[in-house]
């Protein structure tokens, strides 16, 4: 049997790594894979605590719940790739550029 | 015996966790963005697995169909589209990277540090029980008015606005 815990540092070195690339990377693109990584960190952390889970399952609804979860995390994770790059592919136009400290429209 | 039982299970686990922490990092350390977003892909495949191991099967084929056939294809057209700046020479991180991964790094040390201090940390997985068919649950809890069928629908709402956002930001206008 797979320890809770191997999961857990499992999705803990996930998460740190993405937050490396979302901090440390100049272009944007690349953050949203960043972006990525750590969401994906959350999944994996949402579904072991599911499989581990100790309470008694007294109905489909609480049986269920971290899966469902990790569905809801899945479609904001669409939703958020699909804007993310909507507004990548706007900057590129006007601005030329994609590189995160050049993105200064808004800098007081 | 049962020590080869668990070794069966432990193996496969530790060297495909293994693969995709190195594969991660491959994503964020590539130069080449094309070649990132191809690091990117077996990273999820392998978060994919790691999902087939705690039993959920249909989040790993969903993770497989949303994952790299969407997301990661289109971070490959938007890498194509600008690709003139992603194949440029200039650094590939920025003058913060130290920090960056002093940050990190503090963040797992103190995620594990928490985790080993947490009294749940040694429970065990229960044997699911062989009767429910938990994809059959999965659906069933997604559209019942008892269930999740709000979220359920509130998800269809962003993704439906994410859509039509996505569209008018991308939008030529001349």
């Amino acid at each position: 049997m797979i320890p809770l815990s191997w999961y857990l540092i499992f999705a803990a070195a996930l998460f740190s790594i993405g937050m490396f690339g979302v901090l440390a990377r100049k272009n944007a693109i690349a953050i949203l894979m960043g972006i990525e990584l750590m969401l994906n960190a959350v999944n994996v952390n949402l579904v072991a605590f599911w499989r581990y889970q100790t309470v008694p399952m007294v109905s489909l609804k609480a049986m269920m719940a971290g899966q469902v979860f990790a569905v809801i995390v899945f479609a904001v994770a669409a939703a958020e790739v699909a804007v993310g790059l909507a507004l990548f592919i706007s900057i590129y136009r006007r601005r030329n550029t994609v590189a995160a400290d050049e993105i200064d429209l808004l800098k007081w | 015996m049962n020590n080869l039982a668990e070794y069966t299970q432990q193996i496969p686990f530790i060297i495909i966790a293994a693969v995709t922490l190195g594969t991660a990092l491959m994503v964020v350390t590539t130069k080449n963005l094309v070649h990132s977003v191809l690091w990117l892909i077996a990273s999820l495949f392998g978060v994919a697995v790691i999902f087939a191991l705690l039993q959920a099967g249909f989040l790993a084929v969903v993770q497989v169909v949303i994952y790299i056939g969407a997301i990661a294809i289109l971070l490959i057209f938007a890498v194509m589209l600008t690709r003139k700046i992603a194949q440029e020479s200039g650094p590939r991180f920025n003058e913060n990277w130290l920090w960056a991964g002093v940050v990190a790094l503090l963040v797992l040390v103190a995620l594990i540090w928490t985790l080993t201090s947490w009294s749940g940390i040694s429970s065990q997985a229960l044997p699911l029980s062989e009767r429910t068919d938990l994809i059959q649950a999965l659906g069933i809890v997604l559209v019942s008015p008892n269930g999740y069928v709000l979220p359920f629908e509130l998800a269809s709402v962003l993704l439906l606005a994410a859509l039509i956002g996505s569209v008018v930001v991308a939008l030529e206008r001349n």
